[in-house]
């Protein structure tokens, strides 16, 4: 897995085996008041084993993007893979959990059985099931909360839930958007830490959606800075961190290195906004 | 207290007073109860010096209710001071009732939220009873309460038949299939674009139509029986089922479906374990719209022409003949089924749509 990361890290030749690759990626979406280019001309390989966070201004294409990776969109033109197959044949394979920027939790089922859903659906017998549940609703610190409904939870426990969801049944490609946005500092953190263990611990590949910088460089191998008006890619910062990233990382002289050049990356993108 | 209750003690206490005045002008012993009843509202203005609890306000107005009762055999014609009495008890009841909603809202008599349509039904009914009989109101055009109910009791047999041709065979019946048939078309049609766009138009339409005019039509297709009252029903129930149920299975948001794509779930799988649950309060929302319109479509459908037995013929017939008694006892007959269909499916409701916004927050 090192090994891995040490070839994407030195962005020379192809990776070993791209999750996800698109190229000349474009998605323009027909509204009232004429097209709005929410993707143009997006370069991007995500290699097995990375996590990439991705960051920009309100409606840059950061939702967009991850959608089309989970075919929830179609691209405009340009090409997309996701282990090689098209993004339609990598959903039906169930290659990706996705956690949307809402909980999006069924009101009607408590917590246990919203994390049973995608288990359920994908045929889990009904004892791995229960061993499932447990365990992720332990990670996410849900324990205890199984049977209340969503609406008897706060709005950051609802998050939790719902990336215990998504957790549940062990995709080898994440797809987070801006999960971790309605919780407070501590359980931030907490979060943090504990999706890096597991990250670590599973050579799972996760795409991450964030507004925060120390997050983003916190927990990324690679950073996608994008800018909007058209959604673009102007920067991707790969991280010269080490994998072992303890919470008090984030004091070093090299951790706020590349926090800058985030912050930079992120200005320009807004000064471009201005030209136009 | 409430300047509303201050106001109703005030008028209450003082009708009293005045009715007490004039009552002397009768032999003492005449209307005895009524006389104590007056005299204890009388003394009720005291709590304007002594606190009067709320539960003797009820007690004084139950004693209006039945001296005014008794009272109506032993005045006739009934004297000013009586008709007082009435209003009275009638104030007494409303000041009650007030207190007692102001009590509950203070969450110092929990457990009596009955008590109040109670008393509200009570007053109607005695009202009704003391007006009709107290003023001779011809019996066809308003019979009093107590007579209807002799009726009712002394009847049971033709109602109960009238019941089961009606209610448990042409309502129930043709309100399963309705319903049913609502239910099934609307998963076909929401499957078809094609369907969807053109018969839910059509459906709004005929919803709109007074769809009893078809009775005389079915009459002709399914004959006198409770069948063609059947057929009515369903014609009837048949698109409101529908409609609900097609806007119902579209109630699901964008990203509660967006979830079950990612999951790569069936058609099935995204019906049952998404669509469906989401549609129940639309659906429920039809039942209980169908519930109402069922019973209104048998019995009006039974004005048509029917065998010589139903709540609807037994109506039109008894209108006939004059005896309007037992035409108040169906009525009353199908007040009770009607609420209690009503009743049992939004129970029903309550514990399938538990998480539903609009029934989360009641107990
Ligand atoms: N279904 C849609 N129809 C039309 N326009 C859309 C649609 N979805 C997104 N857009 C537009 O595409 C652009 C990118 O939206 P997107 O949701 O990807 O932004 P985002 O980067 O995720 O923003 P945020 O940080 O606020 O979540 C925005 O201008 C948005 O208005
Ligand atoms: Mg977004």
């Amino acid at each position: 897995m090192t090994t891995d990361l040490s070839a994407a890290n030195m962005d020379k030749g192809p990776p070993p085996q791209a999750v996800v690759s698109a190229q000349n990626l474009s998605l323009t979406f027909g509204t009232n008041d004429g097209p709005v280019h929410a993707l143009s001309d997006v370069n991007l390989t995500i290699a097995k084993g990375e996590f990439v966070s991705f960051i920009g201004p309100s409606g840059c294409g950061k939702t967009t993007f991850l959608r089309t990776i989970a075919d929830l969109e179609q691209p405009s033109s340009g090409t997309l893979s996701i282990n090689g197959m098209t993004p339609r044949q990598a959903r039906e394979t169930r290659a990706y959990g996705y956690v949307f920027q809402a909980p999006a939790l069924y009101p009607w089922r408590t917590i246990e059985k919203n994390v049973a859903l995608p288990l359920e659906i994908m045929g889990y017998p009904k004892a791995e099931q229960a061993q499932r549940i447990a365990r992720t609703m332990e990670l996410v610190n849900l324990a205890g909360f199984e049977q209340k409904f969503p609406w008897q939870l706060s709005g950051g426990m609802q998050q939790r839930a719902s990336i215990a969801r998504a957790l549940a049944f062990d995709a080898d490609l994440l797809l987070m958007d801006e999960p971790f946005g309605a919780l407070d500092e501590i359980v931030r953190d907490h979060l943090n830490s504990e999706l890096l263990k597991l990250w670590a611990a599973t050579n799972k590949t996760i795409c991450f959606v964030t507004h925060s910088i120390p997050e983003a460089v916190y927990l990324s191998t690679k950073i996608v800075v994008m800018s909007p008006r058209p959604g673009r890619v102007t920067d991707v910062i790969e991280s010269t961190l080490p994998k072992e990233r303890p919470l008090d990382i984030r004091e070093t002289p090299e951790f706020l290195a590349i926090a800058a050049r985030v912050r930079d990356g992120l200005r320009a993108g807004h000064s471009y906004e201005d030209v136009v | 207290m409430s300047q509303l209750q201050y106001y109703l003690a005030l008028v209450a206490g003082g009708l009293c007073a005045a009715g007490l005045a004039l009552s002397f002008a009768t032999p003492l012993e005449t209307a005895l109860v009524l006389k104590a009843f007056l005299a204890l509202g009388f003394l009720s203005l005291l709590r304007f010096t002594l606190p009067l609890g709320l539960w003797a306000d009820g007690a004084v107005a139950a004693l209006g209710a039945v001296a005014v009762l008794a009272g109506l055999a032993a005045l006739d014609p009934a004297p000013p001071f009586f008709w007082m009495a009435l209003i009275a008890t009638w104030l007494f009841a409303w000041l009650f009732v007030e207190r007692l909603a102001a009590a509950i809202r203070a969450g110092r008599a929990t457990g009596f939220g009955m008590l109040i349509p109670l008393v509200f039904g009570v007053s109607i009914l005695l009202f009704w009873e003391v007006v009709t009989r107290g003023t001779h109101v011809p019996q066809v055009i308003l019979p009093p309460p107590s007579q209807v109910w002799t009726r009712l009791i002394a009847s049971l047999p033709t109602l109960w038949a009238d019941f089961q041709q009606t209610f448990l065979k042409a309502v129930l019946a043709g309100y399963i299939m309705g319903c049913a048939a609502g239910f099934a078309v609307a998963i076909l049609v929401d499957r078809s674009p094609f369907l969807k766009a053109g018969l839910l138009p059509t459906g709004n339409f005929v919803s709109a139509l007074p769809i009893i005019g078809i009775a005389p039509i079915m009459v002709m297709w399914f004959g006198f029986d409770w069948q063609s009252k059947a057929a009515v029903v369903v014609a009837m129930t048949f698109f409101p089922m529908l409609v609900n149920t097609v806007s119902g299975l579209n109630a699901a948001s964008s990203i509660e479906r967006d979830l079950m794509r990612t999951y790569a779930a069936n058609y099935w799988q995204t019906l049952f374990k998404l669509r469906l649950p989401a549609a129940a309060p639309f659906i429920f929302n039809a039942l209980k719209i169908n519930s109402t319109l069922a019973l209104i479509g048998a019995i009006v459908a039974e004005f048509f022409g029917t065998p010589i037995v139903g709540m609807g013929f037994r109506i039109s017939t008894e209108v006939g003949r004059l005896n309007i008694d037992l035409v108040w006892a169906e009525i009353a007959m199908a007040a009770v089924a009607g609420s209690a269909f009503y009743g049992v499916i939004a129970l029903v409701e309550r514990s399938v749509t538990f998480w539903h916004p609009s029934v989360r927050g009641r107990a």
